[in-house]
């Protein structure tokens, strides 16, 4: 390509004879001037107990533990850890509360849900700013994404609550008691929406683990809970950590179990809970394939795989992490895809102009790093576009891979990360082997003009959730789960009230 | 003069059957994707610093536009005395790239501005319906030139164009082109509310800039739909495109609807994201506006003075 | 059973097989199992399947996955109808089959085999009605249009009941092909003649060879193998109903590729199994997979449907 400042040969425009304003003159500098969104609005405690029956509690054992803020690792405060003598109470609570719950009409417990939605809207902001403290995602996410999306979900639901005969699952539904469910630290309040406003729409009551790393927004919710006048003991929040989530969901008065998170838990759970009466959802991990074919809307195709894997630094289930591109096109697209990958703004979550913040914890970078690692030595081509990674918090650079192969690891497991595995394909078939070609089956993208083979080659994939000619859009009405090793049971829509009735 | 197309593209042109098969092969434009994306960059943050620079840097790229039918020679000069001092209470404010006017008053403006640098620019070729003959709409970019204008904003026939006959629309550029002698630029307005389709848009600035633009403009300012981020953002890309396949850099205009500073610093971050840092210059990025100098003035008051402004202190001309 | 016609002829005695990829082989162990009728007197001896076998019924059940989830919904309620048909041209010798496994009356077992060709035709019907029922657009709040679907899980390992030899075999194996899935189906493992002679029946009734596959045996020796089975996707533990620990470590090697388990009744399910009853869209249901599929929309133009 030819020296972008000099212009030569501009057809017959040559230069207008200003010196100051002539062709190859470079561009004035357009920094944008930091824009962070003040954390005012959020005040949080030194410390939060457990929210068990309406009230906030220290644990039975005393135990806290602290949790930091990604980007800084500033501890924000110290929270609770529940052990075994706490989950039996909270369960106890849930289910002394579900006999009232379950017996409300079915439009009294959509005018609590709607409350909290309408609550979740007002105290958007503050629930964003925390979020964003608490996770590391960038503030544009949590105040356009997260904290909208949790109110969507619980909105939609409420309405559900008096209309559940009427939702084609049988004539009398009936909720099936205490759900224990248990999310984790990508999507902390949006998370804790999925499950809790199904669960109380349907006439369950619930308690809920937040993830160890981001336990503050279920707290806010416990006081949003509380604004709404949500009867006590109808949602209890136990902050601790993999065995507080251990002892939830084999606690034996439990009637359902909703997990979302690695696979590996997933599949302890599995075999937790076999042999009871519990009814499982399971929302686990993904290797999404993105296929982008010659002849896609090359510039869109570019944003969907940008929004595929850096969307909150490819912290997400369902992210798009391997790009499998037609061959024809592969170099082009790459190229494109670099070009975009330099205006990617990594730095501080709170800057409304951010769009990569931090990874949620030294573990998750630690093997984010690991992977990555891993992915160079087996041969594998690694870029990252120039960018300073501030000097404390757990950063990572977005992360190309090309040359990628089946056979590599980067292709083959979950990294949660910032990292995109590139790979190639010649024909439909081989993209459509290729992209299923893993244990998982949670999500998919597919980019083409031609309409019949975006429905021809979503038919074959063997994902729960297909994008065509877009990427990682979610709605409460869209129901959202895997296939094979990705979990069971949708989330969501009229399908995800089923996780919660015995119908 | 040199007229060639640059050669990664050669023979493209030769035939309209070369050139449909090429602007047909553009890749396509999911319109879903292309908005959603405008709209991201739309909720950037541009404060403080950042601000007063897009501010100034909007004022500079200002082609300061009256195209009306009551347009006097008076209207004229008193636009031109805006262009060349926009804010009479400060001087540091700086002038606007060019005034844009109708041929018969482009000499009024070029009088009107003198030596100064502030273009002339003048549409032409039947603007904005662009419905006569093609003797008439040379003649009408002849009289333009003659007069002073530095820059011709020509429309393209989209009724060529929706028929399919690219090659007609690709000729008539040419053919305008060559009557900007001299350093003359040339502007193409593509009229995107009438091509209706980003796809369209998309092949008619590619079409625009092989028949040799110096400029691809997306509306005449007379039509319902006129720019948008979007629009504006699929023309970034194609300007990026044609430099990084034949070397040459075109500008892009935006025009039409433009009139709150909110929405010029969004056209400045959808250029700096999209073509880049380049474009960020009036000689390859314009805003086809009136009003909305005003409002760069008013929100540059504030920025100087803390006070929010009002529009009895910017002036109305 | 008799050894003779009653006019001094020897019968024919038949040979019971397993029934694997559309053929009828012995089991490759080359173990059999005395198979009694209900006061205890020998019927037959039925092939005794052993993990391998259970390895080659999911092999063929794979490879007719594709085909089979790829056909028609139209194509499947042809074939199920035709199995039905096919079931009523030989009630006869499933009542005596019946008779002799359940110890019913030859009026009784009558009834469970006419139930049996009725299940199968009330599921003939469901191949194309399923999607409609369970799928649908989603109202999603942008320029998208969002569609659910239903689609086949894929291999599913059915325990076949172990009382209701015939009905109860036809209610569990109809719902998982009728949506597209394909089978391997342990019969009960004392009255697994029925069983063993509808794999006759879906032989003639156009049912692509490995859509499903029959294995006769100890259920608790073949069901262990499937359950842990990587490239199996779902198991219906009815037939492990009757044994608590059975099921529950069937559930538990299940988890292992994450299963679509179908729990025994009084699990989650129903009390009790009464295969006379209704079966609602529940086991169809509990092997199908929901997929999402967005299309943007957005406008007809850039002037946003002005027109």
């Amino acid at each position: 390509m030819a020296s972008p400042n000099t212009a030569p040969g501009t057809g017959t425009g040559s230069a207008s004879g200003h010196p100051d304003n002539a062709p190859g003159h470079a561009g004035s500098p357009f920094a944008y001037a930091p824009a962070p969104e003040s954390r005012s609005v959020v005040d949080i405690a030194p410390s939060y107990g457990l929210f068990v029956d309406g009230e906030f509690t220290e644990a039975a054992g005393g135990k806290v533990f602290k949790t930091v803020a990604p980007a800084t690792e500033e501890v924000l405060s110290e929270v609770a850890q529940a052990g075994e003598e706490d989950v039996d109470r909270a369960v106890r609570a849930a289910r002394k509360a579900f006999e009232k719950w379950s017996a409300l009409p079915g439009s009294a417990r959509a005018k609590y849900l709607f409350r909290i939605a309408r609550i979740i809207q007002e105290r958007s902001r503050e629930l964003a700013v925390l979020e964003t403290l608490d996770n590391g995602k960038p503030i544009k996410e949590t105040r356009d994404f997260d904290v909208p999306q949790a109110a969507a979900h619980f909105f939609y639901h409420a309405g559900w609550a008096d209309k559940l005969a009427h939702a084609g699952l049988g004539p009398d539904p009936r909720p099936l008691g205490v759900a224990a469910q248990v999310i984790p630290w990508n999507f902390p309040l949006l998370m804790l929406a999925w499950k809790i406003a199904p669960a109380l729409a349907t006439g369950n009551t619930v308690v809920l683990k937040p993830a160890e790393t981001t336990p503050l927004s279920a707290l806010f919710f416990a006081d949003v809970c509380r604004q709404a006048g949500l009867p006590k003991g109808v949602v209890n929040i136990l902050t601790g950590d993999g065995s507080t989530g251990a002892a939830l969901v084999s606690h034996p008065d439990v009637d359902k179990v909703a997990f979302t998170g690695s696979t590996e838990v997933g599949k302890a759970i599995a075999r937790q809970v076999a042999g009871t009466r519990k009814k499982v959802t399971l929302e686990l991990g993904g290797k999404g394939a993105n296929i982008v074919f010659d002849d896609a809307p090359i510039d869109q195709a570019v944003e969907g795989i940008v929004t595929g894997i850096f969307f909150n630094q490819g912290q997400v289930c369902c992210a798009g992490s391997r790009l499998l591109v037609q061959e024809s096109v592969a170099d082009e697209l790459i190229d494109a895809l670099k070009r975009r990958l330099t205006t990617l703004r990594l730095g501080d979550p709170l800057d409304k102009n951010t769009d990569i913040g931090a990874i949620n914890s030294a573990q998750q970078l630690a093997k984010i790093r690991e992977l990555t690692g891993i992915g160079e030595a087996e041969g594998a081509e690694r870029w990252s576009p120039e960018c300073e990674l501030p000097s404390s918090g757990y950063w990572f650079a977005p992360t190309l891979f090309t040359g990628v192969a089946q056979a590599h690891t980067v292709a083959q497991e979950e990294i949660f990360g910032p990292v995109l595995s590139v790979l190639t394909f010649r024909t439909p078939d081989e993209a459509v082997a290729k992209a299923n070609n893993t244990p998982y089956g949670l999500s998919a993208g597919v980019w083409t003009e031609k309409g019949s083979r975006i429905l021809a080659v979503a038919d074959r994939l063997r994902a729960g959730v297909v994008w065509a000619n877009t990427f990682n859009k979610f709605d409460p009405t869209s129901p959202f789960g895997g296939y094979k090793e990705s979990g069971y049971g949708r989330e969501g829509g009229r399908h995800g009230l089923e996780a919660y009735l015995d119908v | 003069m040199s007229t060639s197309t640059p050669s990664p593209l050669a023979g493209v042109a030769s035939s309209d059957s070369t050139l449909r098969r090429f602007l047909h092969g553009l890749p396509g434009v999911d319109p879903v994707g292309l908005e959603a994306r405008a709209a991201a960059l739309g909720t950037r943050s541009i404060k403080t610093t950042a601000k007063a620079h897009a501010i100034d840097l909007a004022i500079s790229m200002i082609d300061l536009t009256t195209l009306e039918g009551a347009d006097t020679p008076g209207k004229v000069r008193s636009l031109a005395a805006k262009a060349l001092r926009p804010d009479p209470s400060d001087r540091s404010a700086p002038m606007t790239a060019a005034v844009c006017v109708y041929p018969d008053m482009a000499a009024t403006a070029r009088a009107a501005l003198g030596d100064a640098d502030v273009k002339v620019a003048s549409v032409a070729t039947a603007f904005p319906a662009g419905r006569a003959a093609l003797d008439v709409k040379l003649a009408d970019v002849r009289s333009a030139v003659a007069a002073g204008a530095d820059e011709i904003d020509m429309v393209i026939d989209r009724g060529a164009f929706l028929a399919g006959h690219y090659l007609d629309v690709y000729e008539e550029i040419r053919a305008v082109r060559a009557e900007c002698t001299g350093h003359v630029r040339l502007k193409v307005i593509f009229e995107t509310g009438e091509l209706s389709t980003y796809d369209n848009i998309r092949r008619a600035s590619w079409l625009g800039m092989l028949a040799g633009a110096d400029f691809i403009k997306t509306s005449t300012g007379k039509v319902g739909t006129n720019a948008t981020p979007a629009n504006t953002l699929l023309m970034l890309e194609a300007v990026r495109d044609f430099r990084a396949q034949t070397g040459t850099q075109v500008g892009v205009k935006p025009a039409g609807g433009i009139r709150t500073t909110k929405d010029a610093v969004k056209y400045l971050v959808l250029v700096n994201e999209t073509a880049g840092p380049d474009w960020l210059t009036s000689h390859w990025f314009r805003f086809g506006a009136s009003s909305l100098l005003n409002d760069l003035l008013m929100q540059r008051q504030k920025l100087r003075t803390g006070r929010y402004s009002g529009p009895d202190y910017v002036t109305v001309d | 059973m008799s050894d003779s016609d009653g006019k001094g002829r020897l019968t024919v005695l038949k040979t019971y097989k397993l029934y694997v990829g559309g053929k009828f082989p012995r089991s490759e162990s080359g173990r059999v199992y005395e198979v009694t009728d209900a006061k205890s007197r020998w019927l037959a001896n039925a092939p005794r399947s052993s993990r391998k076998d259970a390895r080659d019924a999911v092999v063929a059940a794979r490879k007719a996955f594709g085909g089979w989830s790829g056909a028609t919904a139209y194509n499947r309620g042809q074939v199920l109808y035709r199995i039905a048909e096919m079931l009523e041209g030989r009630a006869d010798q499933f009542v005596r089959e019946v008779a002799d496994a359940e110890g019913l009356s030859r009026a009784k077992a009558a009834a469970v085999v006419e139930a049996s060709i009725d299940r199968l035709v009330w599921y003939a019907g469901w191949t194309d009605k399923i999607a409609q029922v369970v799928g649908g657009a989603n109202p999603v709040a942008g320029p998208y249009f969002n569609l659910s679907s239903p689609e086949p899980t894929g291999v599913v390992a059915v325990l076949a009941p172990q009382q209701s030899s015939l009905l109860g075999l036809v209610s569990v194996v109809a719902p998982v092909v009728a949506t597209g899935n394909t089978a391997v189906v342990v019969a009960s493992e004392t009255r697994p003649l029925p069983a063993l002679s509808l794999s006759e029946v879906l032989a003639t009734s156009d049912v692509p060879g490995g859509v499903v596959n029959v294995l006769s045996g100890r259920t608790a020796e073949i069901a262990a193998p499937l359950a842990a089975h990587q490239d199996v996707n779902g198991i219906d533990l009815t037939g492990a109903g009757g044994d608590a620990a059975l099921a529950k470590d069937l559930e538990v090697a299940a988890a292992d590729n994450l299963k679509r388990v179908l729990r025994p009744s009084g699990q989650g399910g129903p009390a009790a199994d009464d295969w006379t009853q209704d079966p609602g869209t529940r086991r169809m249901t509990a092997f199908l997979e929901t997929k999402t599929v967005w299309h943007p929309t957005g406008a007809l133009g850039v002037s946003g449907g002005s027109y």
